[in-house]
């Protein structure tokens, strides 16, 4: 793939409804690469930006269900198929003395799988990210509002895509070296 | 005063009809009690038990609501308070078996407690004159607090005092104590005394938690019904029901967790003074009922309130309730009843009468309360706040 020598176009934005308004505008203009960076999480912002859905829970579940299965597993081949053992007279499936295990696991299994699947879509640890090449960028943890349209969306061109930024109330629009 | 508080819509034509309702199927109930009064009272001491689970569950929410706030318990405010004004009628609906323990409790009938050892060694505890004040203390707590708390809010929504919010808070802490001392004692005098052989310190949490969710899940039946007329100045959005929906699930695994602590610890120890309260539930018919609680208490609604789309739409999360309300009669049915009936479940005409009766009044008595009040306690100065952010 050709490598675009700018990454998108940064617009600096003083509210968060100014933010938000644009957002929605860009959505509508037909955009769809665009990120939003903002000092707090801001209501409705993720919808705006045409940001529905993770693959985060399926990931979550998919490990909760291999712990819950592994778990079990863990408890029953032992105790009914490899050495099974008399205890107290109860049946070698006693499946409730399972549970708390299997519960523990399920629980372990979901929550490792979901932390490390958020590292691999959200692609964390990233050492170089040019949005950080963007004037003033800092600020977006402190109290400005960024929206950046990538490079890489169809629709960009560099002059069209600039003055429709700065037709949406900015308080600055700049280039963002790749 | 404000010309933004609108009444409650939708539930004129509730409150008569249930009443009338109420008393044919008591009075049936009773006619059918006049041939085996022993069937008769089962009958109702399950039907008051799920009810006045219904008015407790009701408040402790009320009561959650009060000390933590948050805007999802505004426009559940009216119909728990609603729930809450019940716990007047189910005070006098606790006379019948107050006069008539012996024919319910084996630990009331002296010939009983003669021919068992275990019942003397207990007696000093189950007694008809110790039980009887128990029971008043009980309902002399719980009176007490529905009525300051209905008369709070009421004041507030006349005065708009705001100093009103801060004593409701303070009345919630130390009632929210009172209510897991009181509801562990009651149920087991209502219902763990029926066997009284068995014993669990665990089992008030259960009945706290089941009543917690039936209080909860009617509540958001209600609201459901209620948002179709009723606008509650946009509060119920789909956020709002999401958190009803996690409320539902908090309780629901709550429930699971407990009961499933209880059964882990009796079947693993598998002594003799508890575990025949199991081996009547598990085995033969009961079992059915028993599956039915693992699978409809339990796996089916934790997996459809997982689901955002479940319970962010009115319809699936108010259908989803209507269920959890069934499912809570149907674990009361099933700590209760084995009990009586030991080898399997029957039907019998006394528990729908008494179940309709008792039910019929005890919705006359929540749509009396719903009645004329305005939708949100709007002068609740936590609620001011919410809606300028609006």
């Amino acid at each position: 793939m050709k490598r675009h020598p700018l990454y998108g176009l940064m617009a600096e934005f003083n509210t968060t409804d100014d933010l938000l308004k644009a957002a929605e505008r860009t959505y509508a203009e037909g955009y769809r690469r665009m990120d939003a960076f903002t000092p707090f999480p801001v209501e409705g912002l993720a919808e705006a930006i045409g940001f529905h859905k993770t693959r985060v829970p399926l990931i979550c579940l998919i490990g909760g269900l291999t712990g819950c299965s592994g778990g079990f597993f863990l408890q029953w081949w032992p105790n009914v198929i490899g050495y099974p053992l008399n205890i107290g007279g109860k049946p070698f499936n006693s499946w409730p003395a399972f549970i708390p295990i299997t519960f523990e696991l399920t629980i372990l299994c979901a929550g490792i799988f979901t932390v490390l699947g958020m590292l691999a879509l959200n692609g964390l640890p990233t050492p170089y990210h040019p949005v950080f090449n963007a004037p003033r960028f800092e600020l977006a943890t402190r109290n400005k509002f960024f929206l950046c349209i990538m490079a890489r969306d169809s629709k960009f061109d560099a002059q069209k895509t600039r003055e429709f930024l700065q037709s949406l109330n900015p308080r600055e629009v700049s280039d963002v070296e790749a | 005063m404000n010309a933004a508080e609108t009444p409650l819509t939708g539930i004129e034509n509730l409150g008569k009809p249930a009443l009338v309702v109420g008393v044919v199927s008591l009075v049936l109930c009773v006619l059918l009690g006049l041939r085996n009064s022993t069937q008769f009272f089962h009958s109702y001491l399950l039907a008051f038990v799920f009810f006045v689970g219904l008015s407790v569950g009701s408040c402790e929410v009320l009561m959650i609501h009060y000390l933590i706030g948050g805007t999802w318990g505004f426009p559940l405010r009216r119909p728990l308070e609603a729930g809450v004004r019940t716990f007047y009628l189910m005070a006098v609906l606790l006379l019948p078996i107050l006069f008539r323990l012996p024919t319910i409790y084996s630990w009331a009938d002296p010939a009983k407690v003669h021919a068992d050892p275990v019942l003397q060694y207990k007696h000093f505890y189950l007694n008809v004159p110790f039980f009887v004040v128990r029971n008043v203390i009980y309902f002399t707590a719980w009176l007490l607090l529905a009525y300051f708390i209905l008369k709070w809010s009421r004041l507030q929504d006349e005065t708009g005092e705001p100093e009103l919010t801060h004593r409701l808070q303070a009345l919630s802490a130390p009632g929210l104590l009172i209510f897991g001392l009181t509801i562990t004692f009651a149920c087991v005098d209502w219902v763990m005394s029926l066997e009284p052989t068995f014993f669990s310190t665990i089992y008030g949490m259960i009945f706290m938690v089941t009543e917690a969710l039936a209080g909860m899940s009617l509540a958001t039946v209600a609201i459901v019904l209620l948002a179709r007329r009723n606008k509650f100045s946009g509060l119920v959005t789909p956020k709002v029901l999401g958190d009803y929906g996690n409320l539902l699930l908090t309780f629901t695994m709550l429930w699971a967790y407990l009961s499933f602590s209880q059964y882990l610890i009796i079947w693993a120890g598998n002594l003799r003074d508890e575990i025949p309260w199991y081996v009547v539930r598990v085995e033969g018919s009961w079992n059915y009922v028993a599956q039915v609680l693992i699978v409809f208490h339990f796996a089916v609604p934790f997996v459809l309130l997982l689901m955002r789309f479940v319970k962010r739409r009115a319809a699936s999360l108010g259908w989803l309730a209507v269920g959890l309300v069934v499912v809570s009669f149907v674990d009361i049915y099933w700590l209760t009843v084995p009990a009586f009936e030991p080898a399997r479940p029957q039907f019998h005409l006394t528990d729908l009468f008494a179940i309709v009766g008792i039910g019929g009044l005890w919705l006359w008595q929540f749509a009396s309360q719903l009645k004329g009040r305005s939708e949100l306690p709007l002068q609740d100065p936590r609620l001011k706040e919410i809606l300028q952010q609006v």
